[in-house]
């Protein structure tokens, strides 16, 4: 997606004030004053704004309360969920990234950009649409449905079915990285590695693996902070039974819902700091894979 | 040695990496269990209405009205993150400012959070009581708990779309292009309608797509700030999901189907953007 671009080299950054000291690039003072003034006061009101608000409003009844609300079992418990959701499909998603990229960045094959796009449905599928397939499937009208409960098995309205629906809705992230990254770099090192009698693994391993680990990285981020914060798609399919099938999200929506304001922004700060660390990390994963790029153009050079 | 020719193999040429099988075959096979067949079941229920019931469902009044806000709001929010992405690229990439890579890292913040955090912090922020809320009760606007506060949402989700598709092409833009429209004669205001417009329309159009795409299945983000009012500031996905509670699956897999194939179509219209957008910058994306 638009994320992709992001960690290829910026050829512009390394020229600081390359434009605001050339004449023809140069807009008139008025014009960069009020295009900055607009640019940065839609930045404040729409992401400054919302994300301070969160901290001020976790913070209104002071940090015992919200100590408390976070400390809460049914907040605990929910804590575990998303961990454990998030634990199981970002390794899956992890996996299949690596696999579909290696495919398709490696090979020549018809139906390749099929396969592509197909790889990119879930994030133009709305999570509300995710998580009702689940229910049409796995739900007690649904295909399988009766064969489940004769089982005594619950998918849906129960924890296996907010797993699925955190898989689906993070299913391109990994992927959508690995694939660009690897067309760019070109099949040239695994190609010569091969000849030189490596096995498919030890090629992996040494040749592949540590070219494309910030780019791995870097969709995993990604990955796992969607998985953790996937709201639409698991309301659907949690049976909404606190303790039991709410995740960090779902327990914000109950308490929000519940006119308990100060213990929802509380718990939903944890997932505003997630979001920070997350971001946090993404910046210093572009820049290491835009150093390592710096470095390997200055050997060139030399 | 040389491979013949097959489906899987048009050109025939020999394979020296090994793994072509295992990896295609294992991400047809997760493809297929996660997403296709999954997504199959929703046409596939449909299909157990007959065409009169479904285009009851679908062209129901109340549902109607959800179509309208959904497309509506999306349409507008991307249009608004067109225009002010486009200056908070060219700011990010052309001015330097203080605080300028925390603006650079924070523009990824709706892809990051949460968006029922994001729902609940944008309805606290413009509710009557709220920061910007209270600033414009006076003027007798209100906008959450109203279509403008989906609005506001639907903004705030599309903002990164448009921005990280526009800068990357503004970076790798040559100052030489400007400096020849500007030895020619040209004004400023000239060389950026007429030079430097056309080249950041493919990539501005696809994010505005994105944004679009995006904001039309929204809900985490809306259902806390929309008020949820039928015929009012109701929007597609939360319709679908009022039907499932109300047991009613045939209801929401109808809408769910108009839904998805607006997905697919815009998801068409975006792969067609990108590859014009890469033919016109040069950018192998």
């Amino acid at each position: 997606m638009a994320s992709a671009a992001a960690i290829l080299p910026a050829t512009g950054h390394a020229r600081e004030g390359r434009y605001e000291n050339n004449a023809a690039t140069r807009e008139r003072p008025w014009v960069r004053a009020l295009i900055l003034t607009l640019a940065l006061s839609f930045f404040v009101l729409f992401l400054l704004l919302p994300l301070v608000v969160v901290f001020h409003q976790a913070l209104a009844k002071g940090w015992g309360t919200a100590a408390a609300a976070v400390t809460d079992p049914d907040a605990l418990a929910a804590v575990r969920l998303t961990l454990l959701a998030a634990g199981i499909a970002v390794p899956l998603n992890l996996v299949f990234g690596v696999s579909a990229a290696w495919a398709i960045a490696r090979f020549e094959f018809r139906g390749k950009q099929v396969l592509s796009t197909l790889i990119d449905l879930p994030f133009s599928v709305s999570p509300v649409i995710a998580g009702l397939i689940y229910v049409l499937i796995f739900g007690a009208q649904g295909w399988f449905g009766s064969w489940f409960i004769e089982h005594d098995i619950k998918i849906v309205f129960a924890v296996p079915g907010i797993v699925l629906a955190t898989i689906f809705v993070t299913f391109p992230f990994v992927a959508r990285e690995l694939i660009p990254l690897m067309q760019a770099q070109g099949r040239d090192d695994e190609e010569a590695a091969t000849v030189l009698g490596a096995t498919g693994l030890q090629t992996f391993w040494r040749v592949t693996l540590p070219n494309i680990k910030w780019g791995l990285l870097y969709g995993t981020i990604l990955c796992n902070a969607r998985a953790m914060g996937e709201f639409g798609a698991v309301s659907v399919v949690s049976g909404h039974i606190r303790g039991e099938t709410n995740t960090m999200p779902l327990h914000v929506e109950i308490l929000y819902n519940e006119y308990n304001f100060a213990a929802a922004f509380a718990v939903a700060s944890l997932l505003a700091m997630l979001a920070l660390v997350t971001l946090a990390l993404k910046s210093w994963v572009e820049w290491q894979a835009n150093r390592v790029v710096t470095q390997k153009e200055a050997m060139v050079r030399k | 040695m040389s491979a013949a020719v097959s489906f899987f193999n048009p050109t025939g040429q020999t394979r020296v990496l090994p793994g072509f099988g295992l990896s295609l075959g294992y991400t047809l096979v997760y493809l297929s269990l996660v997403v296709l067949i999954p997504l199959a079941a929703v046409f596939i229920q449909t299909a157990s209405l007959t065409w009169g019931e479904f285009w009851a469902i679908v062209s129901a009044p109340r549902v109607v009205a959800t179509y309208k806000l959904s497309f509506g709001a999306a349409l507008l929010a991307a249009a608004i993150n067109a225009v002010f992405g486009l200056m908070l690229a060219w700011s990010l990439v052309r001015y330097s400012f203080p605080g300028k890579k925390l603006v650079d890292a924070l523009i990824d913040l709706p892809f990051a959070l949460p968006t029922a955090v994001a729902g609940i912090a944008l309805s606290a922020l413009w509710a009557g009581n709220g920061w910007l809320g209270a600033l414009l009760a006076p003027f007798g606007i209100k906008v959450a708990y109203t279509p403008l506060g989906v609005l506001v949402a639907l903004i705030f989700i599309g903002v990164p779309f448009v921005v990280r598709t526009v800068q990357p092409v503004l970076e790798d833009l040559e100052t030489e292009l400007e400096e020849a429209a500007a030895s020619l004669g040209a004004h400023r205001s000239q060389t950026f309608t007429r030079v430097l417009l056309p080249v950041l329309t493919p990539a501005l159009l696809t994010g505005f797509a994105l944004a679009f795409a995006r904001a039309v299945g929204e809900y985490g983000s809306v259902i806390f700030i929309a008020g949820n009012i039928p015929m009012v500031s109701e929007i597609a996905p939360l319709i679908i999901i009022t039907k499932l509670e109300q047991y009613d699956e045939s209801g929401a897999t109808a809408i769910a189907v108009v839904m998805l194939l607006f997905s697919f179509l815009m998801l068409l219209a975006i792969n067609l953007l990108q590859a014009w957008s890469a033919r016109r910058t040069g950018r192998n994306r």
